[in-house]
C-alpha cells in the first residue's frame, strides 16, 4: 500500500497510457483515434515531468536562498515531444481532412465498405 | 574556409538537406527544388566521404553540438559501425533523387514538386541523423521527423489512388505508437542512470550489472518501439500498404533505406548499449526475435507469392528480407552481425532496383502495375526489364549477384552457430521467392503478347542501371561491402567478449 502512495504517479500514468491505447484500438472513428493516440501521448509526458520532481525542490532558478531544485533536463525533452506530439496531431487531422473529402466518412467500418465495392 | 565547413561535416551532412527543404517547399517552379536537391545531395556526397576518409585515420569521430561536451551536450558518432552506412545512404539518395525527377512530375501535380522535395530532403537530412546519433533521446526526435515526412510523402500518392491516405493515416497511428513507447524505454532508462549520451549509458548500466526490473522494462519498451518502426514481422502491418500506395520515388527511398537505418540502430542498441545483460539478450534474440525472424521469413514470401499487385508484392518480400536481417542479428556473434550488415548493404539496393523498376512502369502504364498489366514488358521496355530481372535474381540469390554474398554470409553464420535446421528453412524461403519472382518473369516474357520495342527514357533507366551493375559489381567484388560489414561487426562485438 505503501508503494502505492509513494509511486502514484506512476500508476497515473500507466491509467492514462492504457486509457489512450484502448481508445485508440477500440474506436472506430478516425477523429477519435487521434484523441486517443494525444492522450496516449500526453500520458508519457506526464510520466517524464514526474521523474523530474525532487522533494521540496523548487524551480531550477539561480538564487541564493535556495538550494534543492527540480531537473530541469526532462522538462526540456518533453517540450520536444510536445512539439513532436502535436505535429503527429496536425498532421493526422489533415489527413482526416483528406480522407473525408475522398470518401465522405471518417468511420472505419464504412470506409472499408466502400472500399470493397471499389473493389468487386 | 573550406576547412572550417570540413570541421563541422558530421553536423551538415544533416542540416544541410533540413536547412534546403525549408528553403524548397514554396518554390512554384518546377525544376528548381529537383536542381537544389541534386546539389544538396552531391555536398552531401562529398562531405561524406569526407567523414569516411577522416573516420579511416581516427577511428572515431565524436562531435559535440555547442561544444557541450558529452554527456551533457547532444553529440554525434562516426564510428567503424555507421561509416559504412553512411556511404551506402549518401550515395543512394543522390541516385534515387536523380531518377525521382521524372516519377514525381508524372505522379504528383505540378504545383506540389516543391513540396515533395521539401518533404523529401526532410526525409533525407532525419534518416542520416539515425546513422550519426549518439544521444538515445535525440534519436526519437529524428524518427519522429523522418516519419512524419514519410507519411506526408505517402499522402501525396492519394492523387492516384485515395488509399494512399488511409495508408498514410495508419502508418501515422501505428509510427507514433512505436515512437511513443519508445519515449517510455528512455524515460524508464533515464529515471535508473540519469543520463541519455549512449556511451555514457554503457558506463552507468554497468553500475546496475545484476540487472534491475525497470531497466529491462525500460529496454522492452525501447526495442519493441524500435520494432514497430523497423516493420519487424509481426509489428509490420503499416508496412505493405504504405509501401504500395506512396508515390513510385517515395516507395523507392522508403524500403531501400527507412526501415535499414532503424534496424541499424536495433542492432547498435542491442549489442552496443544493453551488452552487459546477456541473460536478457538471450531471452530477447534466442526466444523472441529468432522464432519471428523465421515466421516472418515465411509469412512474408508466402503473402508475396499471392499478391497480384506488383508494389505490394515488393512490399511483403520486404518484410521476409528484414526478417533475414534480424535472424543473422539474433545469431548474437561476430558472423551474425557481419550477416545482418550485409544484407543491409545488400537488400537497399536490391530493393532500390526493384522499386525503381516497377516505378517506371507504373508511369509508362499509367496504373497500379499487376500482373497482368506487364504482358509482354520485356519486348516492349526491354532496357528497364533486363535490369528489374537482375534485380530479381539478386533477390532470389543467384550467384554473381550480391544476392548471393548476403545468403552466402547468412548460411556461413548459421551454420558457424550449427543451426542446421534455420538452414533449411532459409534455403526453403529462397526457393519459395524463385515463385513470386517467376510469376513477373512469366508475364513479361513468356505471355502470348509480343509488343513492338518502344523508346524508354535515359534519365529514368540510367539511375535504375547504376544499380544494376552496382548489384553484379558488388556480386562479383564484394570486398568493400563485406570489409564494412566486418568492421561493424568488429566494433559491435568489442562489448560482448567483454
Amino acid at each position: 500500500m505503501n508503494n502505492f502512495i509513494y509511486f502514484w504517479n506512476h500508476f497515473a500514468f500507466i491509467l492514462l497510457m492504457m486509457g489512450g491505447l484502448f481508445i485508440i484500438i477500440t474506436s472506430q472513428n478516425y477523429l477519435k483515434k487521434i484523441v486517443g493516440l494525444a492522450i496516449f501521448q500526453t500520458a508519457v509526458f506526464v510520466f517524464f515531468v514526474s521523474l523530474a520532481k525532487v522533494l521540496d525542490g523548487t524551480a531550477p532558478i539561480l538564487t541564493k536562498s535556495l538550494s534543492v531544485y527540480s531537473n530541469p533536463l526532462p522538462h526540456v525533452l518533453i517540450l520536444t515531444a510536445i512539439v513532436v506530439g502535436v505535429a503527429t496531431s496536425a498532421l493526422g487531422l489533415a489527413l482526416v481532412l483528406q480522407i473525408y473529402k475522398n470518401y465522405g466518412t471518417i468511420e472505419e467500418k464504412e470506409i472499408e465498405n466502400l472500399e470493397l465495392k471499389s473493389d468487386k | 574556409m573550406f576547412d572550417l565547413f570540413l570541421d563541422d561535416a558530421p553536423a551538415l551532412v544533416v542540416v544541410l538537406p533540413l536547412i534546403a527543404s525549408a528553403i524548397i517547399a514554396f518554390m512554384p517552379s518546377k525544376i528548381w527544388p529537383w536542381i537544389i536537391s541534386m546539389i544538396v545531395l552531391v555536398f552531401h556526397l562529398a562531405l561524406s566521404l569526407h567523414l569516411i576518409e577522416e573516420v579511416s585515420i581516427s577511428k572515431i569521430i565524436i562531435y559535440e553540438f555547442g561544444n557541450w561536451e558529452p554527456p551533457w551536450g547532444i553529440s554525434f558518432k562516426i564510428d567503424g559501425v555507421n561509416s559504412g552506412l553512411q556511404i551506402l545512404f549518401s550515395s543512394f539518395v543522390l541516385i534515387s533523387t536523380f531518377y525521382s525527377r521524372k516519377i514525381f512530375l508524372n505522379e504528383i501535380e505540378a504545383e506540389d514538386t516543391g513540396k515533395a522535395y521539401s518533404l523529401w530532403l526532410l526525409a533525407i537530412g532525419s534518416l542520416n541523423g539515425i546513422i550519426l546519433t549518439n544521444d538515445i533521446f535525440n534519436l526519437f526526435v529524428f524518427l519522429e521527423i523522418s516519419a512524419l515526412a514519410s507519411i506526408s510523402l505517402i499522402s501525396l500518392g492519394a492523387g492516384l489512388n485515395r488509399k494512399a491516405l488511409l495508408a498514410a493515416f495508419n502508418y501515422l497511428i501505428i509510427g507514433a505508437i512505436g515512437a511513443t513507447f519508445y519515449v517510455i524505454g528512455v524515460g524508464f532508462a533515464y529515471a535508473m542512470t540519469g543520463t541519455l549520451n549512449m556511451n555514457d549509458l554503457i558506463i552507468q548500466l554497468s553500475q546496475y550489472s545484476e540487472g534491475q526490473l525497470a531497466i529491462f522494462a525500460g529496454m522492452s519498451f525501447m526495442l519493441i518501439g524500435l520494432m514497430v518502426k523497423a516493420a519487424i514481422f509481426p509489428l509490420h502491418i503499416w508496412l505493405p500498404a504504405a509501401y504500395s500506395y506512396a508515390p513510385s520515388a517515395v516507395s523507392t527511398l522508403l524500403a531501400a533505406l527507412a526501415t535499414k537505418t532503424i534496424l541499424y540502430f536495433f542492432a547498435r542498441l542491442l549489442f552496443e548499449v544493453f551488452t552487459i545483460y546477456e541473460n536478457y539478450l538471450i531471452i530477447f534474440l534466442d526466444f523472441i526475435l529468432f522464432p519471428l525472424s523465421v515466421i516472418a521469413i515465411f509469412i512474408g514470401t508466402l503473402i508475396a507469392i499471392y499478391q497480384d499487385d506488383i508494389k505490394k508484392l515488393l512490399a511483403f518480400s520486404s518484410i521476409a528480407q528484414i526478417g533475414y536481417i534480424t535472424l543473422a542479428f539474433s545469431l548474437r556473434d561476430h558472423s551474425g552481425i557481419t550477416s545482418g550488415f550485409v544484407h543491409i548493404f545488400n537488400h537497399a539496393l536490391i530493393k532500390g532496383g526493384l522499386f525503381m523498376s516497377v516505378g517506371y512502369f507504373a508511369i509508362l502504364y499509367k496504373d497500379r502495375v499487376t500482373l497482368s498489366s506487364i504482358k509482354g514488358f520485356g519486348y516492349k521496355y526491354p532496357i528497364t526489364s533486363f535490369a528489374l530481372l537482375i534485380c530479381g535474381l539478386s533477390l532470389i540469390g543467384l550467384p554473381l549477384t550480391n544476392g548471393f554474398i548476403s545468403k552466402l554470409y547468412l548460411f556461413q553464420a548459421l551454420y558457424i552457430n550449427q543451426m542446421y535446421i534455420p538452414i533449411a528453412l532459409v534455403a526453403v524461403s529462397s526457393a519459395l521467392a524463385v515463385v513470386y519472382f517467376w510469376k513477373i518473369v512469366e508475364q513479361m516474357w513468356f505471355s502470348d503478347i509480343k509488343p513492338k520495342p518502344e523508346k524508354e527514357d535515359p534519365s529514368i533507366y540510367f539511375p535504375i542501371w547504376i544499380i544494376t551493375i552496382s548489384i553484379i559489381l558488388f556480386g562479383m567484388y564484394s570486398s568493400p561491402i563485406i570489409e564494412f560489414s566486418t568492421l561493424s561487426a568488429d566494433y559491435l562485438t568489442q562489448g560482448l567478449q567483454k
